[in-house]
């Protein structure tokens, strides 16, 4: 099994260790704003465990994906909307 | 005890309830309403808010047609949670016999000055990109729209309160006596006008009235705001909503103003227990994914159910109950309860008040309904 | 995919891995779903390749050294019938069939709200822990870590390890009650050590909380109550745990004062339904290892082993009571939030939109707080703080899931 992946972040390459979550390489390439709130807030990951959905982009063209419940995939597309 | 005395008591501050108590309070009534949950906890809390015009009888007709001209007249006033948004319906047809249902529709409004718009098969793929490809057309009717109806329950009595009405909120009452009503506590209220507005609870309250439970369920999905811009619903709802035994399910979709679609409709009569019928669920989407694909990738939140309040002949009780002289009826609004709210006040209050309704009220006494049918 | 046992564990966390390995080697067929990409729950999160204590090392070993079914990224949403629990995967859905069930759902934390606490970077304590277990670089980072209770401890004492240059651990709770924590839990001093060595010199501030995090697009310090204001790059906060029980309510088990009722043998009120660790109220690893193992016990039969185990659960027990009452909430916490700071973050409700109402139905009718993706999971604990308001039934699906699964190609 490979040591890192390669995903892609707004259009940004980044490689993440293997078994990395999505949530981790969206922050790690400086994105800090995942989404916007009902009234536009800009809002991040807050409980890392899956239960507050703030951590959701849009992965592979789906949207509403918790990042920090996705592990990173080779090749994978994720765009934030913060 | 201190005596407390009301021109009106409301019983039920679901959107009908709270609809005539501001509409009695504008009279300059003194008013009760009386409340045993939450303002807008039944029904009004459980159905999709659609603002729609039905064509299934003239009664029917009068009655939405001119409730919806007075939520048109209101609309500007509406605070901002009650999201109204005149998104308009399409009622889809999937064959050449809807099709031929939907012309006949469009003619009745069109008969009737309702904008109407028909579409083509091309025409209904570019306005709802959604839909499955296969269907024959539609029937666009832009005048129609969507609210949330708990906010709009509890503006009515907010609106009523301003006009001096008084709110008994948590109070159950425990039944209707000749001169008012005795609340469960033990303690009384009296008025001049009694109005049982409590919905699927009213036939509690008054015996032999034929009101009924017919169980609904519904989806909400996450926000998806570019999915769909019309409240659609099949032309084959009507089949369905006919039916006064079997279980049915339809096709009924709408967009929230937060982007959520709330799907439906299924419809049960002899269900008194609110769980979830997984069932009748899975039918109820599958229904709704055969007309929208797309809709299976979507997340849904949450799903629930409630109780419609029917009648054998499917329009509401609305005026004097005829043997208790103080007792009026505002009860037994099916599915169309949110719309036909406001005209329901109007015409219930002109009762009251010994005026000319705007429309005939004739098929909507209570007094018409005489015997059980057979069936119900 | 269809999956038939005999004992269904639903969480892969110490109490689901406790009673899994318990029914296994009584000799029962054992699974174990997690919505999770590995087995570990929260604490041991990330762990199987490498354990990082020598708990987890044993228990992850021996769950590799029996045959137990383990499906993980599946998140159980629907109990259609009796004996049957539907989970979401990535491949769609999965039909779990079960003669026993065991619910092992843990906790969550718990988030108090207060001004700027919706700014990006502003994170659970085990929020951020987790965060860099799975891959976020925090090295050189600066962290405050806040809120309540010994989990601070140990993220802080973690974030460190990981190069992050923790600032300070404000904790609400009183100097007083934490000595009272720190005499009552002897069994604990090595571990209490090996913490106190790793945050040597991070100042640890009782009776302190966060006040006000502030930012313009994400956090940049944090105002702390008689501490000033603090630069900083992460805030994790969290407000100690609290039980996650929307499968149990959905199932129908009766719970109290927010925990599931069990009987002395983890049985819920429904028959042939267990449930062991911080879903029957929060007490710590050992606590929920013991309840596990009952739980697996009961499950396979093993009525007599069980009973061996009560007095370790006893003793483990009064450990958990002195846990909760030493991170009680304080009453300033009540009065962080301002009138326009959002309570409800899936909706964005405001206090002072969600304080007019009564009762929890109302507020969620009139606001729609609580009835965002989240179900109310992130506002719920606050709310209930706050007003006293409770959460209420818990209709499917337990969790968000796409359209297509709720139908299941039925």
């Amino acid at each position: 099994m490979p040591e890192t992946v390669s995903l892609v972040v707004n259009g940004v390459s980044v490689e993440m260790p293997a078994g990395s979550m999505v949530s981790a390489a969206i922050l790690k390439t400086g994105i800090y704003a995942f989404r916007r709130s009902a009234t536009g807030e800009p809002r991040g990951p807050l409980c890392g465990m899956g239960i507050c959905f703030e951590c959701r982009v849009i992965i592979n063209g789906e949207p509403h994906c918790r990042s920090c419940q996705t592990v990173c995939k080779d090749g994978m597309d994720v765009r934030t909307d913060g | 005890m201190s005596a407390r005395t009301y021109d009106v008591v409301i019983i039920g501050a679901g959107i009908v309830g709270s609809a005539c108590a501001v509409e009695c309070a504008r009279e300059g009534l003194s008013v009760a309403i009386v409340e045993a949950g939450i303002i807008g906890g039944g029904a009004t809390a459980a159905g999709m808010g659609h603002l729609v015009v039905m064509d299934d009888s003239e009664a029917q007709f009068a009655l939405t047609r001119y409730s919806q001209q007075l939520w048109d007249e209101i609309s500007d006033e509406l605070p901002r949670e009650v999201e109204h948004d005149a998104c308009g319906t399409i009622w889809i047809a999937a064959d050449d016999e809807e099709m031929a249902e939907a012309r006949q529709k469009a003619r009745f409004y069109s008969d009737r000055g309702v904008p109407v718009e028909i579409l083509d098969a091309q025409s209904l793929a570019k306005i709802e990109p959604q839909l499955r490809q296969g269907l024959v057309g539609g029937l666009r009717v832009p005048g129609d729209s969507v609210i949330y109806p708990p906010a709009a329950a509890q503006y009515f009595v907010e609106q009523a309160l301003a006009r001096r009405a008084e709110l008994f909120l948590g109070v159950a009452v425990e039944t209707i006596t000749a001169d008012g009503i005795r609340l469960r506590d033990g303690t009384s209220i009296a008025a001049g006008v009694i109005v049982n507005s409590a919905g699927s609870w009213s036939p509690q309250l008054t015996r032999g009235l034929e009101v009924k439970k017919r169980k609904g369920h519904l989806v909400i999905t996450d926000r998806y705001p570019n999915f769909l811009r019309h409240q659609l619903v099949e032309l084959g709802y009507l089949k369905s909503a006919h039916s006064v035994t079997a279980d049915s399910v339809a096709f009924n979709i709408q967009p929230r103003k937060t982007g959520q679609l709330l799907i439906g409709s299924s419809r049960q009569y002899d269900v008194d227990e609110s769980s979830v019928d997984v069932s009748i669920l899975t039918r109820m989407l599958d229904r709704a994914v055969e007309y929208l694909p797309g809709l299976r990738k979507l997340s849904s939140l949450r799903t629930w159910t409630g109780f419609r309040a029917a009648t054998p002949d499917k329009l509401p009780l609305i005026g004097p109950h005829g043997e208790h002289k103080r007792l009026y009826l505002a009860t037994g609004h099916e599915g169309l309860g949110i719309t036909t709210s406001l005209g329901t006040a109007k015409i219930l209050v002109a009762q009251i008040m010994n005026r000319k309704p705007a429309i005939p009220v004739a098929p909507y006494l209570p007094g018409r309904v005489t015997q059980e049918p057979a069936h119900a | 995919m269809v999956n038939i046992c005999d004992v269904l564990v639903v969480g892969a966390g110490p109490a689901g891995l406790a009673a899994a390995w318990r029914a296994a080697k009584s000799g029962l067929r054992a699974t174990v779903v997690d919505d999770n990409p590995s087995a570990g729950g929260q604490i041991w999160r990330g762990e199987q390749a490498k354990p990082s204590s020598p708990e987890a090392q044993e228990w992850l070993k021996r769950i590799r050294s029996v045959d137990i079914q383990m499906i993980n990224g599946a998140r159980v949403f629907q109990q259609p019938e009796a004996g049957m629990l539907l989970a979401e995967t990535s491949n769609g859905v999965c039909e779990l069939k079960y003669e026993s069930l065991v619910l092992a759902t843990g906790a969550r934390e718990r988030f108090l709200p207060f001004p700027g606490w919706t700014l990006p970077n502003v994170m659970g304590a085990g929020g951020l822990q987790a965060l860099v277990k799975t891959g976020l670089p925090i090295e050189g980072k600066r962290v405050v870590v806040a809120g309540t209770g010994p989990l601070l401890l140990a993220v802080a004492a973690y974030l460190r390890g990981r190069g992050a240059n923790v600032l300070l651990i404000a904790e609400q709770a009183s100097s007083m009650q934490l000595v009272r924590f720190g005499i009552g839990s002897f069994s604990k001093s090595s571990q209490a050590f090996a913490l106190k060595r790793q945050l040597k010199g991070v100042p640890y501030r009782s009776g302190c909380w966060v006040l006000k995090a502030h930012g313009t697009e994400k956090l940049e310090r944090v105002t702390l109550f008689r501490g000033g204001d603090v630069a900083c790059d992460y805030l994790a906060c969290g407000f100690h745990l609290v039980p996650n029980l929307e499968l149990a309510e959905l199932l129908d088990c009766a719970t109290k004062d927010g925990v599931v009722n069990v009987n002395e043998y983890q049985e819920t009120t429904l028959k042939n339904v267990y449930s062991a660790g911080e879903s029957t109220g929060i007490g710590g690893l050992e606590l929920s290892l013991v309840e596990g193992e009952i739980a697996g016990l009961a499950a396979a039969g093993k009525r007599d082993d069980a009973q061996k185990l009560f007095p370790i659960r006893q003793k483990h027990r009064k450990f958990a009571d002195l846990l909760n009452r030493t991170f009680a909430l304080r009453d300033e916490l009540k009065h962080l939030a301002a009138p326009e700071t959002i309570v409800c973050r899936c909706e964005d409700v405001t206090l002072e939109r969600l304080r007019v109402h009564e009762s929890w139905r109302a507020a969620k009718l009139q606001t729609r707080c609580g009835m965002g993706p989240c179900q109310g999971r992130v506002c719920g604990g606050a709310v209930e703080f706050l007003f006293g308001w409770r959460a209420e039934s818990v209709r499917p699906p337990a969790l968000p899931v796409r359209v297509e699964s709720l139908i299941r190609g039925n």
